[in-house]
């Protein structure tokens, strides 16, 4: 009952945070949007970085280096924490920058104005919400599949499970079920984003970043102290048959996949969450701190996670039937260190890594739908500061019960787990449009449709292949194409499109080139 | 001229990262750190120096005045 009550408190200290963040609201749209943008550099850092690491950086990287070994830090973390920062200071700063000159909210303003075409946000919004939705929906299936393991045992009574064939219990007999972990999670993110606005989400961030970042530390100390410390785990890897190939990179990543994995980083530059947090900088110079020790916070978190899942290679063994290796730290974590309170704390993390990213997403979807569909529908004359707020609720409301309604539709869906890489993928293809927009005078609208039609086109025909095809016997479970990432066919159909036909095609407006560039 | 220098070193920087692909020391530094994690972890500390030399001699100032007009 000890790492129930630790979750059940961690996510009332959530709720209370909530309350607080609601309690400094200015009534104002411009508060509850972009928290009236005054954030500070410390603010800024831990909610851009929660935001952008979600359950993954600890349960997928754990799993992830359980199965390719130490080469995956510098395929997703190293490269991140190199790109990410350059995506913060080249494009985020500029996005900034437009964004207080001229009170854009959200991505489709700003795109319109640049393009000098109003239906440009009608094509980008539905692709933007289509990417984030699927998003929202690894992380709400992950915290209700989390839940239910971490809670099992605990209420036999009113969640009992079916005996096994073989007489045992069942594993996850008293656990509680996804449906419910899954909804308490999403009724706590709404509680603080409802009232508090991106502030709550903001101070939530905050909060949830320093969990997440000393429970995994936390994790690592206990694990490597009951593996008989850090020489002796390591020393086991080196020993071990099955795992000694996870000390290299060698034979188990490809050389053009770790290139063209530093592709995918570049999505930060589209996330509509990350465009709303950027915009609630008080000054340019809160970005100093986030741009600086964005690859450092990566590696705290990584590291750590890269050397369990290494170690448990050696200790647990290859992955026995119906186990994969996302339950890797989980296991690790009850085989090795049987103390409620570490596992309670531990739930905690991973439930914390999860709803710094949640909070965001709902928050901006709540945001799109109220600036970009309704004030641009009625314009936004028509409303109150008061009404803007209520309705972007009522929107965010929504978009936490079809996401929660989806996450039960789906919840043993084998493919949904797939469909991160490819919502990242879909962004970072949608880069070179951003990039061009802030630095290239002569990007066209032409050039802008043509790169974004193109690039749905490619995405659909990948993801087809990737997911929805029968594959033959024998492929890889990740498409790669020519040794590479989708993501490079993406971006440079995307890229090479919108240059193409913005060479060819009318140049904006004297007067928009003025208000971008003067 | 200081853009130019950012994005030349930032280049250099990609292509040194890109460059550990090939090595496949399998030796642990200090008896537990695998080499190759060690290299990345290195390099992680050498991006957090480089824009931390940026933000020092190559931010956009400019930027900041320019968002402040009206």
């Amino acid at each position: 009952m000890t790492t129930f009550f630790i979750l059940v408190g961690y996510l009332l200290l959530l709720v209370g945070l909530g309350l607080l963040s609601s309690r400094f609201f200015k009534g104002t749209s411009a508060d509850f949007f972009v928290v009236s943008r005054s954030v500070g550099s410390f603010l800024l850092l831990m909610s851009i970085f929660g935001t952008t690491m979600t359950g993954f950086a600890l349960v997928g990287s754990t799993g992830k280096a359980f199965s390719s070994g130490i080469g995956v830090y510098g395929l997703m973390a190293s490269w991140s924490g190199l790109i990410h920062s350059a995506v913060f200071f080249a494009v985020g700063i500029k996005l900034w920058a437009v964004g207080k000159r001229y009170g854009y909210v959200t991505q489709c303003e700003y795109f319109r104005d640049r393009f000098e075409s109003p239906k440009l946000g009608y094509l980008l919004f539905p692709i933007l919400v289509l990417l984030v939705i699927p998003y929202l929906l690894v992380g709400v299936i992950a915290a209700g599949k989390f839940i239910q393991p971490t809670t099992a045992g605990l209420f036999p009574e009113a969640f009992p499970m079916p005996t096994l064939p073989n007489g045992n219990p069942h594993p996850l007999n008293g656990g509680v079920p996804p449906a419910i972990g899954s909804g308490v999670i999403c009724l706590i993110v709404l509680f603080y984003v409802f009232f508090g606005g991106l502030r709550g989400a903001v101070w939530a961030n905050t909060f949830q970043t320093i969990v997440f970042m000393v429970t995994g530390l936390i994790a690592f100390i206990m694990i490597s102290k009951n593996l008989g410390g850090l020489k002796e785990a390591s020393e086991a890897v080196a020993n071990s048959e099955f795992a000694q190939n996870r000390l290299a990179r060698e034979g188990l990543i490809g050389k053009l996949e770790f290139l063209s994995y530093c592709f995918v980083p570049l999505s930060v530059g589209m996330f509509p969450h990350l465009f709303q947090h950027w915009l609630t900088a008080k000054s340019a110079k809160n970005f100093k701190l986030t741009v600086v020790a964005h690859p450092l916070f990566i590696m705290v978190v990584w590291v750590p996670c890269i050397l369990i899942g290494i170690w448990a290679a050696a200790y647990l063994g290859p992955l026995g039937p119906g186990q994969t290796p996302n339950s890797v730290l989980g296991r690790m974590v009850g085989q090795l260190v049987h103390s409620p309170v570490l596992s309670g704390l531990v739930g905690a993390g991973v439930l914390a890594a999860i709803m710094s990213s949640l909070d965001s997403q709902f928050m901006c979807l709540g945001t799109m739908f109220t600036n970009d569909i309704v004030m641009k529908k009625f314009g936004a004359g028509r409303f109150t500061d008061t009404q803007k707020i209520w309705i972007a609720r009522g929107f965010i409301m929504a978009v936490v019960a079809i996401t929660y309604g989806l996450s039960i539709y789906l919840k043993d869906s084998a493919h949904v787990f797939d469909l991160g890489v490819w919502c990242f993928s879909g962004f970072a293809a949608l880069f070179p449009l951003v990039f061009a927009a802030v630095y290239w005078k002569g990007v066209t609208k032409a050039g802008a449709y043509t790169s974004i039609i193109a690039t749905v086109v490619v995405w659909c025909i990948l993801f087809y292949n990737d997911i929805i095809a029968e594959k033959p016997e024998g492929m890889e479970d990740e498409l790669l194409i020519g040794g590479m990432m989708p993501v490079t066919i993406m971006i440079a159909v995307s890229a090479v499109t919108l240059v193409g036909v913005s060479l060819f095609t009318k140049k904006p407006s004297q007067e928009t080139i003025q208000k971008f560039f003067a | 001229k200081k853009s130019a220098v950012v994005v030349i070193l930032f280049f250099v920087l990609a292509a040194l990262h890109q460059d550990t692909w090939n090595w496949n020391n399998k030796d642990l530094w200090l008896g537990f750190m695998p080499a190759g994690l060690g290299y990345h972890l290195i390099f992680s500390v050498v991006a957090a120096l480089f824009w931390f030399l940026v933000s020092k001699f190559a931010w956009p100032h400019k930027t900041e005045e320019w968002a402040e007009q009206e």
